[in-house]
């Protein structure tokens, strides 16, 4: 595929170079900017992949885009006329359309009933199901999926299946630019090549595709352009035609490791395997075998989907392992609910801090009992005694252990969510993106809370998605892909070899 | 085991699974042959004609109710002053036809009108005021039932003859209600399969968010479904002052609010909005107004009566949870589970897995392991 005329692809059709001209897009959180004057341009027909790390502002460039966020500055230009989506549904109107992570489908409406949702086609006042399946069918057959029928329910569907009813009901829009946010993210490798196909067909039409991904290959296999982000900043955008990816890996990553982690505390040595996996494996994952020792931090890195979260869920009895075993402290354990993870010495502060994490509309104090309370009642009492501590030990503020926690910055939620797992005083604790959301500040007493745990002879899993707290942190990373370990590397590794590991993709060397 | 990726993918599932609605009328038909086995060895006819009558007309009332609270449940909301609306309508219509032929089609329309009004005051507080549709319910009844205690102390209006044919006349073994209700059923399905709101209601129930995003106009819809609720208890309240021959507060302690939820959700329209419909809906009060039918007829103790219709309602639904648990699509990336015979390239399964995970018998794509079985 030669991408250097891509204009000629759309048929001759778009005669302006730019179809969309993002400039100087500004925008802030709660004072904190995570875009700053970035610039975008899409060409018709083209695929232009759009990268960083996490917290790079893909996400919210994307929105932007989409009319989900406004631009606090910046302006966008849609075929040369000025534009400002207050709303998706607008975006949606001027053909713009967005394909987020999460599905806007309804799980038990047809194909048909999905892509034309709140434009049922009539006639003589009645909705014209027959025309609607017949215009669905028409979409579909345009794109060559012709296997899909209009009449099925989305819930029956894989998830390609509804990846592409979303995909169909963007073009049902006659929409000219569709951006894709980690459309592989969720998907099986032969699901990948159905995708990729029609992502083909899209680019014959003329439509512009920004697609956001973290993978290397899909980057090169698929688009034309690539525009880098870092901290909110634009990097470059580049043809990849002329981009080698261990370039790409540097422009993503490179940036100076900072001293920002705290060492090592003196003492710290690595002890006896406090938790050994032994061949696990459930349907999303497959021959894990992981070791990790008292004193030391290990890590679990990985892209998104990769099956990290997944062993602290099957850890902790969530989505248990249906294959393999689990000592903890060399006795074999099965773990077949949280109530047996925590009474078995395990502790795991989750992803969602919010959602799993807390009870928002109780009290800091109620919400650092919780475990001790629910799982061993009668110590509850005695052992509730250090949480005063640690809670001062962990620098919270907060008015005082009634206030309750939805009225608490992220930072100060996650100690408390922090303080009601020490609590327990596990032998092995899981942190799952500990840091995420949270300030600098935070961050840092986070850091030094987990050097001081391996001080104690804590076992400490961590799963990041942030390479530089891995690298920063970890005596040992566990790479994953795809439900599988991919390598291990020792600590003071480079982002790039754990980018190298995660992607499947040897650094300066040919493509897989 | 080298399946394409569009015939895998484009497989919905491999066995056709039975519908609700369809698994609905076999329930009934089984309600049916069960309950008729059981009279007939107690030495009577459950499908004579008195007892068809019966069942027919104990179904008119319920379903009048029921197919309103239906739209309701299916936007994810409820309705809990269907019983106090019903118990106003009678009132209202009974004194406003006060006994004159000529003043029939008035009483109805007063009735429409005041149980519309309650339906878009219910919609409106909780579409504008997003007040919880339980508590707007709760609330709203409270304040019929206070009205209605204060106002009428007793029995009030009377209904005339012409209309009291509505509650007793017949066609063949069809009561004129029944065969109304019927028809508003019908409608009811028409209108759910091919009207724009109906089909926004699956959308507002399935989830709001999407069907703003998608631009419907979210709010309106609700609407809709509270005041057609309204309106339908309405003319159940009708049905009731034609049988009586007059207005009757009292109706209101007959727990219609929650026979009518519990004959929707039996019906196979799940609580939670967004799924099911009107046939299911007619189901599920046939099946209830047959129990009733079966349980008079072997003159079953009253309260006996209740624990098995509450044991019928919560079978019904726990079937329907765990249908709802097998279907729940999850991405197996590893199929290994259920699949005793095959192991992954390199490593073998510990022991034979516990899970009945969804990944070998359902709609998935098996990834990674191929040519192994």
């Amino acid at each position: 595929m030669t991408a250097s005329t891509p204009e000629a692809a759309g048929g001759g059709a778009a005669v302006s170079t730019h179809l969309l001209r993002m400039r100087g897009i500004s925008k802030s959180f709660l004072g904190v900017r995570v875009l700053h004057g970035v610039d975008l341009d899409l060409r018709a027909g083209e695929v232009h992949a759009l990268v960083g790390e996490n917290g790079a502002g893909k996400s919210t460039l994307m929105k932007i885009l989409a009319g989900v966020h406004q631009a606090d500055s910046g302006t966008v230009e849609l075929d040369g006329a000025a534009v400002a989506f207050e709303h998706p549904l607008q975006a949606q109107q001027a053909r713009v359309s967005t394909v987020f992570q999460e599905f806007n489908l309804l799980p038990d409406r047809t194909v048909a009933e999905n892509v034309f949702l709140g434009r049922e086609p009539r006639t003589r006042g009645m909705v014209d199901a027959r025309r609607m399946n017949a215009d669905t069918a028409q979409l579909l057959a345009d794109l060559g999926l012709t296997w899909l029928t209009p009449q099925a329910p989305v819930r029956s569907l894989s998830v390609a299946g509804q990846q592409i009813v979303e995909i169909v009901k963007a073009l049902s829009y006659d929409a000219r630019i569709i951006s894709m946010d980690e459309p592989t993210a969720a998907l099986a490798d032969e699901e990948v090549d159905l995708l990729y196909r029609l992502i083909a067909r899209l680019r014959e039409r003329g439509v512009a595709i920004l697609y956001v991904s973290h993978r290397l290959k899909e980057i090169f296999d698929l688009c034309d352009r690539v525009t880098v982000l870092k901290d909110g900043a634009l990097v470059d955008t580049v043809d990849t035609a002329t981009l080698r990816p261990d370039e790409l890996v540097r422009m993503m990553v490179g940036r100076p490791i900072s001293s920002f982690f705290p060492d090592k505390l003196p003492g710290t040595a690595p002890g006896d395997v406090r938790l050994r996996v032994t061949g696990g494996g459930n349907d999303q994952l497959d021959g894990i075998d992981l070791e990790v020792r008292a004193g030391e931090i290990t890590c679990l890195a990985g892209l998104q989907g990769s099956g990290r979260t997944e062993i602290a869920h099957a850890l902790f009895g969530i989505a248990r392992f249906t294959r393999g075993t689990v000592q903890v402290d060399g006795r074999t354990v099965r773990l077949r609910s949280p109530r047996q993870a925590v009474r078995t010495g395990l502790a795991l502060v989750t992803e969602d801090r919010k959602a799993e994490g807390l009870a928002l509309n109780q009290s800091v104090a109620a919400n650092a009992r919780l475990v001790l309370d629910a799982v061993d009642p009668r110590r509850a009492a005695a052992r509730a005694r250090r949480i005063p501590g640690l809670l001062s030990s962990l620098d919270l503020v907060a008015r005082g252990p009634d206030q309750e926690v939805r009225f608490l910055s992220g930072g100060n939620q996650q100690k408390v969510v922090l303080a009601k797992w020490l609590a327990t005083e596990p032998s092995v604790i899981v942190l799952d993106e500990p840091t995420r959301g949270i300030d600098v500040g935070a961050k840092h007493r986070v850091y030094t809370l987990m050097r001081e745990l391996a001080a104690d002879g804590v076992a400490i899993l961590m799963v990041s998605s942030e390479l530089p707290e891995v690298i920063g942190m970890a005596d040992r990373v566990i790479v994953l892909r795809d439900g599988r370990i991919a390598g291990e590397l020792p600590g003071g590794t480079t982002e790039e070899a754990v980018m190298a590991l995660a992607t499947g993709q040897v650094p300066g060397g040919p493509m897989s | 085991m080298s399946t394409t990726v569009d015939t895998a993918t484009a497989m919905p599932s491999r066995r056709r699974r039975l519908g609700t609605t369809e698994l609905v009328y076999m329930a009934l038909l089984g309600v049916v042959v069960i309950g008729a086995v059981i009279v007939a060895i107690s030495g009577g006819n459950l499908l004579s004609t008195a007892n068809t009558v019966e069942m027919l007309s104990r179904s008119s009332l319920l379903g009048f109710v029921a197919l309103g609270q239906t739209f309701v449940i299916l936007c994810r909301s409820l309705d809990l002053s269907v019983g106090y609306v019903m118990a106003l309508s009678s009132l209202i219509g009974a004194t406003t036809m006060a006994g004159d032929p000529a003043r029939i089609p008035l009483g109805i329309a007063a009735v429409v009108l005041v149980a519309g009004g309650i339906g878009l005051a219910n919609g409106l507080i909780i579409a504008v005021l997003k007040v919880n549709p339980f508590i707007t319910t709760l609330g709203m009844g409270l304040i019929i039932k206070g009205y209605l205690d204060t106002r009428y102390k007793g029995p009030a209006g009377a209904v005339p003859e012409a209309f009291r044919q509505f509650g007793y006349t017949r066609i063949g073994f069809v009561p004129l209600s029944a065969a109304v209700m019927l028809l508003a059923m019908a409608v009811g399905i028409a209108y759910l399969r091919t009207s724009r709101t109906g089909y926004h209601m699956y959308a507002v129930g399935g989830s709001e968010d999407v069907a703003r995003l998608s631009g419907i106009r979210t709010g309106r819809v609700m609407i809709t479904a509270h005041v057609l609720c309204s309106i339908a208890a309405g003319v159940a309240g009708l049905l009731i002052a034609a049988r009586f021959g007059t207005g009757s507060a009292l109706v209101y302690s007959s727990g219609y609010e929650l026979d009518s939820i519990a004959a929707v959700v039996l019906g196979g329209t799940f609580l939670m909005g967004g799924r099911g419909g009107v046939a299911g809906t007619l189901a599920g009060v046939l099946i209830l107004a047959e129990l009733d039918t079966v349980f008079n007829v072997l003159q079953v103790d009253p309260f006996f009566k209740e624990v098995l219709r509450g044991v019928v309602i919560i079978a019904a639904v726990a079937i329907y949870a765990r249908r709802q648990v097998e279907r729940r699509a999850t991405r197996a990336r590893f199929g290994g589970d259920g699949d005793d015979g095959g192991t992954g390239p390199g490593r073998a399964p510990d022991r034979p897995p516990d899970s009945t995970a969804g990944g070998a018998d359902g709609d998935q794509v098996v990834a990674g392991h191929g040519g192994d079985r």
